[in-house]
């Protein structure tokens, strides 16, 4: 858990940061900061490597360049995501949260309290019994990003969160999103959807075919972006 | 026919009047079937599982040989074992050649890869579907070990299942281990093949029958148990 006397772990510098999979080139040397404090998505057409950029910088796959965090090295506890499928545990939804306390070091009382007070947070106080993998959808994702919360992270990486989400739970998982950044979680995430990165980004990562076409703040991005790339991507023109 | 229609109403007359020696190769074909299977499951499971989740050189050859024991003869299981407790064999001090304990030991040894060699490929597919989120929430391998068996359980349920039949169905290596000595390690199988071999064909048969309805029985309960369990659990 991140403490008051270490150092932050952001801000957080990628450089030169290049994704192989497979033999194939998926992200070429991306170079960005990400500053404590701002909600960041990352944007782009389909098959750019938004979902890779989150992987790599989340450890989940080796890169080549580095990533740099201003507490030096790498810690893990700081940092939670929430997949675009969620997998959950087979056990209730409060067991799934207690399960992600206990790997991470949080203890009897503690940790039963700190579940608890994380579905309520989310308002699924009402689900805690129930087992988790037979949730609906937008609720296992809600439950993935209350799980995430739970860990206090300081930076919380979301993958897509609302695709393939109802009307209703998108607008609930993006709620919970704002009271992610609101308690002072640094959220980065991607999405495809326009109008979601429109109401939750302060700044817009755009990328295309594995390159950054450009780092903006959201307003000046939606209102007059630099590259072509975002202004046909902004039009439709990209899938 | 008529002789097949005969053994049922044997194998009824039989477990209504619950003669003690019948009673007794029952209890027996239970007892060491259950001991073999439980013990297959503590050294199988996690065997299986480790393989499924770890990675280390020979991880593949590992693989392979667990694969292949699953068609382990089992004679050569019951010859080995002998060799091993019979008396100049090196466990020979034991003195449980012939005793209830050989033929779990024998049964273990051939439940051990089956187990293992499923279980093995029950974790593979979960750890395919669990492993980004769990190393995302910092899980160390021996606890995903832990985990990917307990969030399986319904799955590996099952392979424990196929591996106390395989122990029911035991024959070859109980009758080399066990040697089949009335009153003392005379199963189900054993006692089919003497009756068989003594010309009593109603009563193998008759025995048969009850073997295979105790071998439904316990695959109808895992069944119920396991769609109660899915429909609870997802």
């Amino acid at each position: 858990m991140a403490s008051a006397t270490r150092r932050d772990v952001l801000p957080l510098e990628a450089r030169g940061l290049s994704v192989r999979l497979g033999g194939r080139e998926i992200l070429h040397s991306l170079s960005f900061r990400l500053d404590a404090g701002k909600r960041t998505v990352i944007l782009g057409p389909n098959g750019a490597g938004k979902t890779t950029l989150l992987r790599a910088l989340h450890g989940l796959i080796p890169c080549a360049g580095s990533i740099t965090w201003n507490a030096g090295s790498r810690d893990r506890h700081s940092e939670a995501m929430v997949f675009q499928q969620p997998v959950m545990l087979r056990r209730s939804a409060l067991a799934n949260v207690e399960y992600a306390l206990a790997v991470n070091g949080v203890r009897g009382e503690e940790r039963h309290r700190r579940a608890r007070e994380a579905l309520e947070r989310a308002g699924l106080a009402d689900l805690a019994a129930r087992p988790a993998r037979v949730l609906s959808g937008g609720e296992r994702q809600r439950l993935a990003l209350a799980r995430a919360w739970a860990l206090r992270p300081r930076i919380l990486y979301l993958d897509e969160p609302t695709a393939s989400l109802d009307p209703a739970a998108a607008a609930a998982v993006e709620a919970d999103i704002g009271r992610v950044h609101a308690a002072g979680t640094r959220v980065v995430m991607t999405t495809h959807r326009l109008g979601l990165a429109r109401r939750v980004a302060d700044e817009i990562l755009f990328i295309d075919d594995g390159k950054l076409v450009e780092q903006t703040p959201a307003d000046r991005f939606f209102e007059a972006p630099r590259s072509d790339e975002a202004r046909r991507f902004l039009n439709g023109e990209l899938p | 026919m008529a002789e097949i229609l005969a053994s049922f109403g044997l194998a009824l007359r039989l477990m209504a009047a619950g003669d003690p020696e019948f009673v007794r190769i029952v209890t027996l074909s239970l007892e060491v079937s259950l001991a073999s299977a439980a013990l297959a499951c503590a050294i199988g499971l996690p065997l299986g599982a480790v393989v499924a989740v770890a990675s280390f050189p020979g991880r593949h050859a590992a693989i392979v040989l667990m694969n292949a024991l699953l068609g382990l003869p089992s004679v050569v299981v019951g010859l080995v074992v002998y060799l091993l407790l019979s008396r100049a064999g090196p466990l020979g001090d034991l003195g449980i050649l012939f005793t209830p304990p050989a033929i779990v030991i024998a049964q273990t040894l051939l439940v051990v890869p089956m187990v293992a060699a499923l279980s093995r490929q029950t974790v593979q597919d979960a750890w395919h579907e669990y492993r980004e989120q769990l190393t995302s929430l910092n899980v160390r391998p021996r606890r995903a070990v832990a985990t990917l068996l307990w969030d399986a359980r319904l799955s590996l349920f099952t392979v424990a299942l196929a591996g106390l039949g395989r122990a029911f169905s035991e024959v070859g290596a109980v009758m080399i281990v066990g040697g089949n000595v009335d009153g003392v390690t005379r199963v189900m199988t054993t006692a089919i093949a003497l009756k068989t071999a003594e010309g009593e064909l109603p009563l193998a048969l008759a025995l048969g029958l009850v073997l295979l309805a105790m071998v439904l029985a316990l695959n109808a309960g895992a069944y119920l148990l396991r769609e109660w369990s899915a429909r609870r659990h997802g």
